[in-house]
Order: structure tokens, then C-alpha cells, then sequence
């Protein structure tokens, strides 16, 4: 694989959120504010990429038997110091962010490419595929933050786009969408929407639903 | 992968190194940038207590306005001031939940759903060019549908008319609840007046929308639409901080000029 693919794969051919379904819960915790999801994305971005390099840059040496707990330490120690600049430098968002900042120390996207790849493959390709993942959980956060605050709130990173009601303009705001179970719902739409796009990702059935069977003995062996 | 990475004596190694660097990374971090945070949340609860009392300028720095503002400790149940702790490092937050510094409360007392209450607050003052009381900002909480509120309220010098109220911290349910933060239902609070004739605490939030024409309604802030419960947590935490067992006291000695 390129470098250009692994950074762009996990975009739309593979995207972490979308593909394999991981990441969701911050994903919709997150996306009411369009600030705050830009926030939390460079966060974990950030997270991911390096992670996947230092992890990398010592994988010859990471005992087979402890590789997970290694791994975790790289992780926390850099979400704990992302915390940290976050609360120096941009208190506000950190506040809002919260709890799930340090929530990035359990992402399965983070500890899932620093095992599936950064194990297997030199510093600068786990690199890029790190940024590349957050990337991709990126987009997907972004998008779902535009509808959900764009229709919830009438806003865009803060701005009124659509004047609501309650102030006096005419758009009245669908509360749902600042809930976190709207974001399921939005999240389920583009999984749709990727998948129609790109048939390649459809998943095979697990089972076949068996056809109705007309008859009255049809169960009277069973 | 080599199989002699799995050696016992490896193994410790690698972990220790690995908890090592990461030890340093993360306790340097905290320390150098502790001093900034420190200031950020500093500032931010100036920021709060600026913008209860409609103070607050962004344009400004928050140091520079606060400057005007003074802090000083109040003994709840007796309503004067003391200087039992020092208001520069008193945390009202952490002290009531230490036994020694709060108590409990439990059933009528507890009107805003509190738990503990502590024996100290802090107040802050805003005095005048010549030295007089102008406004009196209020540290109140108390709890909505799913979470405490946290807030200031300020009243004018008369103690009786309200010149804004704001919380800096809640859980409420966003859109319902949390339109506690609304500056147009913010808007609505000065002016209104916070002591019936009897001397009770008469402000509150109704159902529905204040009819401005009927007498009372200087006591009474529309309620917020879908958010019953928030609205109510918000009368009973107005009714419990600036009652009896909360600012009472304190605003009957200053109002009496014994403080």
C-alpha cells in the first residue's frame, strides 16, 4: 500500500466509524457543537498518530505477553497530556469536552491501529495510518456535528445560520438532533449512504430469513 | 518479533522503561503547565461572577474588572463576616463536603436538593468611586431534573432587586433545561424584586409566560417550556440560598448595616 492510500483509505474505503463501527461513543457525545467536535477530532488525531509511531518505533522490542499493556501506557501518558495542553490553552473547550477527552484513552480506534498496525510496520507508515484513522473518525464527527447543529441549534462553529424562533427569527430548532441518540440515527444514514456509494462494503448476511411456509403440518416435527 | 523478547528479564525491562518515559512526559507536563491552568479556571470563575452582575466586558481583561470586586467570607448562620478561612484560598465546593466544614441537610431544609451546605461562603462585593455597596454577587446551587446547578445571583444595594442571575455549570437537558443559559429568559431577572412585604423570598419561575400587567409580577420569571423540573430547581435554589437558611441572615445584617 502507498503512503497516499494509507492516509486516504480509512477515509471513505475503510473509514473506522463507519466500516468497522468503532469510536461511536464519543462520536455521540460529542457532535452537538461543531467547535467542540473540531476540538475532540484534532484530540484524537493527534492521539492516534503518535501513538501509532511510538508504539512503532519499539515494536521489535515489546514483550509478546505485556504488548497490550504497553501499548495502553503510550496511549494514556499521550491523552493525558493532551488533556493537560487542552486545559492550558483552550479552558472553554476542555470544559465542554470533559470527560472525553480522557475518554480517547479507551477509543477503540486508537488502541485497534496501534495492535492491527503499528505492530506490523515501520514508524512512518504507522504514523500516517494513525493520522489517516483520525481522519477518518474526523469526517465522520464533522458531518454528524453540521447537521446536529446546524438543524438543532440553527448554528455553525457558534455562528447563527438560521434565526431561531425563540429569538425572534423563524426557524424552529429540532431538539432532538442535540440529544445523543439523534447522532445514531445520523451515524446509521451515512453508513447507508457510504455503503450505497461503495457496494464493496456491504456486509454478507449472518443468516437468511427462511421464506413462510403455508401449511398447517410444518412444525409438528420439531 | 523475536522469541527473546519474551524473556523474563525483558519483559521487566521494557515495562520499566516504557512506565519510565512515560512518567516524565506526563508529570512534565503537568507541571509546566499547571500554573496556566490554575489561571484559566481562576479567571473563568471571575468571568462567572462578572457576568451575574452584568458586569463582564470581553473586550476587557478579566483581572482589570475584577479588580473593583471584593471577596470576603460569610458565616451562613450567623450572617457575618469572618476570617475563619481566607477567602483567597477558600473552596466553598470542596468544603461541603467536609464534615467539619458543612452540614447536613435533610427533608424541608434541604429545598434545593443540596445534601451538604457550607458553614462559610464566599460573597463578592462591588462598591462604588465613593465607597458604596453597589452590588452583591451570591454563589447559589442547587439541583434541576439531572444535575446541580451552579450559579451566581446578584442583587442591587437595596437587597431586594435583582441585577442578574447566571450559572456556570450544569447538566441540564440541552434545549429544555439547559435554556438556563438563555440570555433572552436571563434578560427577564433584573429588576425583579426578591422580598414580599412580609420579608419572604416571593421570586420565582410559573408555568408559562409572565402577564407583565398583574400585580406580582415583579416576583415572577416565566418558566421554561419542557423543563418543569429545572424550572422548579431553579425557584427552589432562589428561595433556599437568599432564604433563612442560606444568605438570609447576611442580607438582613447588611441591610441593617451590622455586618
Amino acid at each position: 500500500m502507498s503512503m497516499k492510500e494509507t492516509l486516504t483509505n480509512p477515509i471513505f474505503n475503510n473509514n473506522p466509524i463507519a466500516l468497522q463501527i468503532l469510536g461511536i461513543c464519543s462520536a455521540l457525545a460529542v457532535t452537538s457543537s461543531m467547535q467542540v467536535s473540531f476540538v475532540m477530532c484534532i484530540a484524537l488525531t493527534t492521539v492516534c498518530a503518535f501513538s501509532n509511531l511510538f508504539v512503532s518505533l519499539i515494536r521489535n522490542h515489546i514483550p509478546n505477553s505485556v504488548r497490550i499493556i504497553v501499548q495502553m501506557t503510550i496511549i494514556a501518558s499521550l491523552v493525558i497530556v493532551v488533556d493537560q495542553v487542552l486545559k492550558a490553552f483552550s479552558y472553554e473547550i476542555s470544559k465542554q469536552l470533559s470527560v472525553f477527552v480522557g475518554l480517547i484513552i479507551t477509543n477503540c480506534i486508537v488502541m485497534g491501529r496501534a495492535e492491527a498496525f503499528a505492530m506490523k510496520y515501520p514508524p512512518l507508515p504507522s504514523f500516517i495510518d494513525g493520522l489517516g484513522n483520525g481522519l477518518g473518525y474526523s469526517f465522520v464527527l464533522m458531518a454528524v456535528a453540521f447537521v446536529r447543529e446546524l438543524f438543532g441549534a440553527g448554528k455553525m462553529f457558534g455562528v447563527e445560520i438560521l434565526p431561531l424562533a425563540t429569538d425572534g427569527g423563524w426557524y424552529i430548532p429540532n431538539g432532538l438532533l442535540l440529544l445523543p441518540p439523534s447522532a445514531f440515527f445520523l451515524i446509521g444514514l451515512l453508513i447507508w449512504a457510504i455503503r450505497a456509494w461503495k457496494k464493496d462494503q456491504v456486509e454478507a448476511p449472518d443468516f437468511k430469513m427462511a421464506p413462510n411456509t403455508v401449511g398447517s403440518g410444518s412444525h409438528s416435527h420439531s | 518479533m523475536s522469541s527473546s523478547n519474551d524473556t523474563i528479564k525483558k519483559t521487566i525491562t521494557v515495562t520499566v522503561l516504557v512506565c519510565l518515559f512515560c512518567s516524565i512526559v506526563v508529570s512534565t507536563a503537568a507541571v509546566m503547565l499547571k500554573p496556566l491552568q490554575e489561571k484559566n479556571i481562576e479567571q473563568d470563575m471571575k468571568r462567572n461572577i462578572l457576568a451575574a452582575a452584568g458586569m463582564f466586558d470581553a473586550e476587557r481583561d478579566v483581572d482589570e474588572q475584577f479588580a473593583s470586586v471584593e471577596t470576603k467570607v460569610v458565616e451562613l448562620s450567623s450572617g457575618t463576616y469572618t476570617d475563619v478561612v481566607d477567602a483567597a484560598t477558600y473552596v466553598p465546593r470542596a468544603a461541603a463536603k467536609d464534615p467539619q466544614m458543612s452540614e447536613a441537610l435533610s427533608g424541608s431544609d434541604d429545598l434545593a436538593k443540596i445534601g451538604r451546605q457550607e458553614k462559610y461562603a464566599l460573597v463578592y462585593l462591588v462598591n462604588d468611586d465613593s465607597g458604596k455597596l453597589q452590588t452583591v454577587i451570591l454563589p447559589v446551587r442547587g439541583y434541576g431534573l439531572w444535575s446541580t446547578m451552579h450559579g451566581f445571583i446578584a442583587l442591587e444595594s437595596d437587597l431586594q432587586t435583582v441585577v442578574g442571575l447566571g450559572f456556570y455549570e450544569h447538566g441540564e437537558t440541552p434545549g429544555l433545561g439547559g435554556e438556563i443559559d438563555n440570555p433572552r429568559w436571563k434578560a427577564q431577572w433584573p429588576g425583579k424584586q426578591v422580598f414580599n412585604s412580609e420579608g419572604d423570598v416571593e421570586l420565582g419561575l410559573i408555568k408559562g409566560i409572565v402577564d407583565t400587567s398583574r400585580s406580582g409580577a415583579e416576583y415572577q420569571i416565566d418558566g421554561l417550556s419542557g423543563a418543569t423540573l429545572t424550572s422548579k430547581g431553579v425557584t427552589n435554589l432562589v428561595h433556599f440560598w437568599l432564604g433563612g437558611k442560606g444568605y438570609g441572615p447576611y442580607l438582613d445584617n447588611l441591610k441593617a448595616g451590622k455586618t
